[in-house]
């Protein structure tokens, strides 16, 4: 059975329709990839999941039963897009603080911090405020307070921002420790290449629609075009029936099978010619460019600014 | 634990924790008091060796002249000023006066004060009056019937007070109702606007911070926002508390750091034409004691405290709305802020008629509404108010805190995680109205 279940969910705004009938279930331990242009809708989307918003109409289903904010809230670790902690707190009362609303005892809390600080090599940072820390540490610190209660479900909103590659990788390794674990990951983002690394399924919507949405590599089965790499030593390749050369640069070719020609086919033909073949891969589009296509494909990437008569 | 009440600790302890706290709650009272010393210190000691050399060519002052510790009059043979001005320099006296021969005082005539150093306007009328004083014993002597002295026609003097008793009740002094109610009045004020405008920069912290989100996906909105007020609310209470104490104790440690404070004051009320009685001044001291024992002190201050939560409550709901529907710009949070002021202000104006009117159909209309009644009420309470009339505008306020609550919360609600431009108030009134 699903974690989490997304039904027809649509929140309006005066002037837009800012997630419109999105539907989608998530499994458990899985790391699940909410993709979309800015503006898309995903921070509304997550806002309701986490129970900020109100849905207008839709449902959301946490194992099998509605959504009930008062207590499942506890169950989630959200980490908005837009990070922030009291800047004049102490780190670490900070930590205890937001881990004590999210109803551990302060006995406990205090040692779940202990714990992650030591991990994240923050103990130092105990009595420093959060003022002090650069935006990267302030990341971390925000990352830790989300995941401290040891939440089912961890929503983050764009959890890469802002950080450099050790700290971004060292994230990476948490969130997949904690798939591992048994917890659920949902995240937002825009940047493909960390989605081809760690998700196992995505949605992509764009303008509050779902346009997509599937395992990473059903999706790029179903939006490939047939292309080839192929690495030879000749200057030139007797171009046949069966496909067509896109590209070439030096060496290597990027080849376009046409459908009803199978690689073997291609491949015995360019021996048959006396083509000395070095390398030869099949060219799955990235999710990049799936997402590129896909947006731009649905009209202009962007919502228009409408003028706000409400 | 409950979340709001964690909300409330945190609010609570990092004000009450860091230093600018500690230091207008322990230091501002010290200051006030080390002001009031100083000027009490310099209204006792600044004056009190005035010498001023009377030569008098008419040879009538002698003996009229009364002494004081802080004004003494020398009869000097010495006519001329030159040698006068000699002394002067000499530091023998502070001034000089000559009496020229033939003065008579008439309408219009005037004596002249000689001195090196700058006369204040107190010191000019404390020889003023008492050279004025000598002349009318002078002339009063000779209308006098023979065997009568000046004394005798000085203790004719009536000195009673009208004291002010409503419907048989205990009899109170108008005056000193007005100064209690005042007082109060003005720090109901005070405490509307600094505590209120402390809600409100807390919230606007958690939304600039951008803390809300994260604070909202843990809490209801509604406990975010009454675990601050509150907080803030208590930081109030114990900020007052020290501060009362801290008076107090002040207070009473003035009499002995400054022993010849009360005979000073004395002396100063006794040679006040209105009280030439000096005995009266003790009398004045009971006074005090006695209107303080006939106005119900104690209730005024639980009713201070009701008013000073209640009203509180009330504002702060309001002074939170605001807070969640600015962004980043402070100029936005004065251009809200305006009509949350206008009550206030106008519960001031309110209050400054009921001390003169106090049961006037304003005064008792402001005491009633639960926008003006904290500030109004208080400003009524010492003259006496009827108990079903305090009861109606407390319960009228509780309601009230209810309504501001509701209607700030539900703005609060969306505000809180609006960012971009400043709303409108007709945004702000569909945030609270619709669902």
């Amino acid at each position: 059975m699903a974690l989490l279940e997304v039904q027809h969910l649509k929140k309006y705004y005066a002037t837009q329709k800012a997630v419109d009938d999105v539907s989608f279930s998530v499994q458990p331990g899985s790391i699940f990839g909410l993709l979309g242009p800015n503006g898309a809708g995903k921070t509304t989307l997550l806002r309701m999941i986490t129970g900020i918003f109100y849905p207008d109409e839709g449902n959301v289903l946490l194992d099998g039963r509605p959504f009930q904010a008062e207590t499942d809230i506890l169950r989630i670790g959200y980490m908005p897009e837009e990070r922030g902690l009291y800047k004049k707190m102490k780190i670490g009362d900070q930590a205890v603080y937001l881990a004590q609303l999210k109803g551990l005892p302060r006995d406990k809390a205090i040692a779940k911090v202990k714990e992650w600080f030591e991990k994240f090599e923050m103990q130092s940072w105990w009595s420093k405020k959060v003022e002090d820390l650069s935006k990267g540490m302030g990341q971390k610190l925000q990352f830790v307070t989300t995941v401290l209660h040891e939440p089912g479900l961890i929503i983050l909103d764009e959890p890469f921002s802002g950080l450099d590659p050790v700290n971004s990788n060292l994230i990476k390794e948490e969130i997949f420790k904690l798939a591992k674990a048994g917890s659920t990951i949902i995240f937002s983002t825009h940047r493909m290449e960390q989605v081809e690394e760690i998700c196992d399924q995505i949605i992509l919507i764009n303008k509050g629609r779902k346009i997509l949405d599937g395992k990473v590599d059903t999706v790029k089965q179903q939006f490939k075009e047939n292309l080839y790499l192929l690495q030879t030593d000749s200057e030139q390749i007797p171009v046949t029936h069966g496909f067509t050369i896109k590209e070439r640069d030096g060496h290597e070719w990027i080849i376009q099978l046409n459908e009803q020609t199978s690689v073997n086919e291609m491949l015995t033909q360019l021996i048959a010619n006396n083509v000395n073949i070095k390398g030869f891969n099949e060219i799955l589009p990235s999710l990049n460019d799936i997402f590129i296509r896909l947006v731009n494909g649905s009209q202009s990437a962007s919502r228009q600014f409408q003028p706000v008569t409400a | 634990m409950n979340k709001t009440y964690i909300i409330i600790q945190r609010e609570f302890l990092s004000r009450v924790q860091k230093k600018t706290f500690v230091l207008t709650t322990i230091l501002l009272p010290l200051l006030i008091f080390g002001f009031y010393a100083l000027i009490i210190y310099f209204s006792v000691k600044g004056n009190d060796d005035l010498k001023v050399a009377v030569a008098d060519h008419t040879g009538l002052l002698k003996d009229k002249l009364e002494n004081s510790e802080s004004v003494q009059f020398t009869f000097v043979e010495e006519k001329d000023p030159a040698v006068l001005q000699q002394s002067l320099k000499e530091r023998k006296y502070n001034g000089y006066i000559i009496v020229p021969a033939g003065f008579t005082a008439q309408k219009g005539d005037s004596l002249v004060y000689a001195s090196n150093s700058n006369v204040g306007l107190m010191t000019k009328e404390k020889i003023e009056r008492r050279i004025n004083k000598a002349y009318e014993k002078i002339r009063l002597q000779p209308l006098l019937a023979p065997g009568v002295s000046i004394k005798a026609v000085d203790s004719t003097r009536a000195e009673i007070a009208l004291q002010v008793s409503k419907e048989g009740g205990k009899s109170g002094s108008t005056g000193f109702a007005y100064v209690l109610g005042f007082a109060s009045g003005i720090l109901i004020y005070m405490v509307l606007l600094i505590y209120g405008t402390m809600v409100m920069r807390g919230v606007m912290e958690e939304k600039t911070n951008r803390v809300a989100e994260v604070m909202i996906s843990s809490v209801k909105p509604y406990q975010l926002m009454m675990g601050k007020i509150l907080g803030i609310g208590a930081v109030g209470i114990v900020q007052f508390f020290i501060w009362g104490v801290l008076i107090m104790a002040l207070q009473m440690l003035l009499p002995l750091f400054f022993p010849e404070m009360v005979d000073q004051a004395i002396q100063q009320q006794g040679s006040m034409p209105a009280m030439t009685n000096a005995a009266q001044q003790p009398g004045m001291l009971q006074e005090l004691t006695k209107n303080l024992n006939n106005t119900n002190i104690g209730m005024i201050a639980g009713l201070f405290i009701l008013y000073f939560f209640g009203g509180y409550l009330l504002y702060s709901a309001l002074f939170a709305a605001v807070g969640c529907a600015v962004n980043e710009d402070p100029q936005d949070a004065q251009q809200l802020m305006f009509p949350i002021m206008m009550p206030i202000i106008f519960s001031f104006v309110i209050m400054t008629q009921a001390l003169n009117n106090p049961d006037g159909g304003l005064a008792l209309f402001g005491s009633l509404f639960p926008l003006t009644s904290p500030i109004v009420m208080m400003a009524r309470l010492p003259y006496g108010v009827p108990g079903w009339q305090i009861f109606l505008s407390i319960a009228l306020l509780a309601l009230g805190f209810l309504g501001t609550a509701w209607l700030a919360a539900r703005i609060y609600r969306t505000g809180i995680l609006m960012y971009g431009k400043k709303p409108t108030w007709k945004e702000m009134w569909k945030w609270a109205f619709t669902k």
